[in-house]
């Protein structure tokens, strides 16, 4: 069986794998590509923990067809800490206990990443709806919110609206 | 015989009797395609004996998980410009078959224009999920339970569909058929989705009942829209409730109960009662018929009450 030729740009960087044609972005990553960070929850689109933001949307990659990601540009976890350390969301979920088996977790950085992307300062209830569609079963979400909220006033003292 | 042994003997006994993985089984790997043009996918499908169109794969993937079949051929829409495109084209709104949810609350002067329309495609799933399901797909996936259907419908909304015979387009409301069947023929597929631009004084509005907050499939969905005179009174209403029965149902009583009058107490109790007769629902989980029949009613008040809120917002 012939394999799927795709040319993409993973976390900056520009990336090519062979895939299968019925191969999920989500197998690929973690097979092919070897992103471990991104995690298989219910491969069903209801769980997030295989949360990338594809082409500027958050997406479950379970429910992306790896030949889709063609000239697509993909972020993961992976992608999150910079030169100068960790994203202000890892260093808050850290400070925060925000998890405790860690599977979840990489999906709810990408999703909180996301939000903040687009909506810097957001309200709790922002948070609790951008996060809607990830499941953690240990924490009771309470700390990955207040996590996420810390993360943006952090983010919005280092930068401060002009 | 003591319990246990018992049950460790029925457990033999099922182990024994179901068929072995089926490992043995010839497995032809499912192509993609992702043509460019409505051309190219009408002459892929043409060509092809099992393929699959898809938009978001937002039901598409689980199914596949949950055992569908693989078809031969998945074919990826969202390459065809027209299918991922949001355009107000004259009078109309032309929202293409595969065009993302989060798209559409984007669009200011759409959620001006058909909030309706836009809340109810807003409260499919996750964000996650808004980033790939469609108009279209939440269509042809013909769950009874689409929460855009009703919305659509209400809006009189067109569906354009493409297929070996050229273009045809057809009302919101006709095409799906039942539970998961549509009455797109073999080798067609949805275009776009048009709607006419609101009159003034007219606005939309759908609301949807689930025992939680986000995530979850309709145990009711009410859509309603309406276009009142200067004295507040309906010159036209429409109301279709989704996940009452097999497919969208109208409530036509509500126009003749309506139409000429305004949003009186007396009126909307009578609405809500043939809100709750036209109703043909299930008992399953997520409610009982005699439970959906009276949310229904209760659902479709309360969605007329916003649509009319916003007509008379929306000024002349």
């Amino acid at each position: 069986m012939s394999r799927t030729h795709v040319t993409c740009t993973i976390n900056g960087d520009p990336a090519e794998f062979l895939c299968e044609e019925d191969q999920t972005l989500l197998d690929t990553l973690r097979d092919v590509v070897g992103l471990m960070g991104v995690k298989e929850g219910c491969a069903t689109g209801d769980c997030g923990a295989c949360s990338v933001i594809l082409n500027g949307r958050l997406n479950c990659s379970c429910l992306v067809f790896a030949p889709e990601a063609e000239g697509a540009t993909i972020e993961t976890v992976e992608g999150m800490a910079g030169p100068d350390g960790l994203h202000p969301l890892q260093e808050t979920f850290l400070e925060g206990a925000a998890l405790q088996c860690g599977i979840c977790t990489p999906g709810f950085l990408v999703a909180g990443k996301a939000l903040l992307d687009r909506n810097p300062d957001p309200t709790e209830e922002e948070v609790r709806y951008a996060v809607a569609g990830n499941l953690c079963r240990c924490t009771g979400y309470d700390k990955i919110v207040r996590s996420i909220l810390d993360a943006a006033d952090r983010m919005g003292e280092a930068a401060p609206a002009s | 015989m003591p319990a246990t042994l018992r049950a460790v003997l029925r457990g033999l006994e099922s182990a024994l009797s179901s068929p072995p993985e089926e490992e043995l089984r010839v497995r032809f790997a499912m192509r993609y395609v992702a043509p460019t043009s409505i051309e190219e996918a009408v002459s892929v499908l043409d060509g092809a004996v099992a393929a699959q169109v898809y938009a978001g794969a937002t039901d598409f993937i689980p199914q596949l998980r949950m055992g569908r079949p693989e078809p031969g051929v998945a074919v990826d829409l969202k390459r065809i410009d027209r299918l991922t495109d949001l355009r107000r084209e004259g009078n109309t709104w032309v929202i293409g078959a595969a065009t993302p949810s989060a798209r559409l609350a984007e669009e200011d002067d759409l959620v001006a224009e058909l909030p309706g329309l836009v809340e109810a495609a807003g409260l499919i799933g996750s964000d996650q999920i808004q980033s790939r399901a469609s108009l279209g797909g939440n269509l042809c996936n013909a769950s009874p339970a689409a929460d855009s259907v009703p919305a659509m419908v209400v809006n009189d909304g067109r569906a354009v569909i493409a297929g070996p015979g050229g273009m045809r387009t057809i009302p919101v409301a006709s095409v799906v058929t039942g539970p998961g069947t549509t009455s797109l023929a073999s080798g067609e597929f949805l275009v776009e989705l048009v709607f006419d631009r609101p009159p003034p004084q007219t606005a939309d509005a759908y609301l949807r009942f689930i025992p939680r907050t986000e995530m979850d499939i309709a145990v009711v969905g009410a859509g309603a829209r309406l276009t009142l005179d200067e004295a507040g009174r309906c010159q036209e209403v429409s109301v279709a409730l989704g996940a009452v029965a097999p497919t969208v149902v109208m409530v036509p009583a509500a126009e003749d109960i309506l139409v000429g009058h305004t949003l009186t107490d007396d009126a909307l109790k009578r609405v809500a009662a043939e809100a709750s007769a036209v109703c043909n629902p299930i008992d399953d989980k997520r409610g009982t018929k005699a439970y959906r029949r009276q949310v229904a009613g209760v659902l479709a008040v309360r969605a007329l009450k916003l649509a009319a809120d916003r007509a008379a917002r929306t000024g002349s």
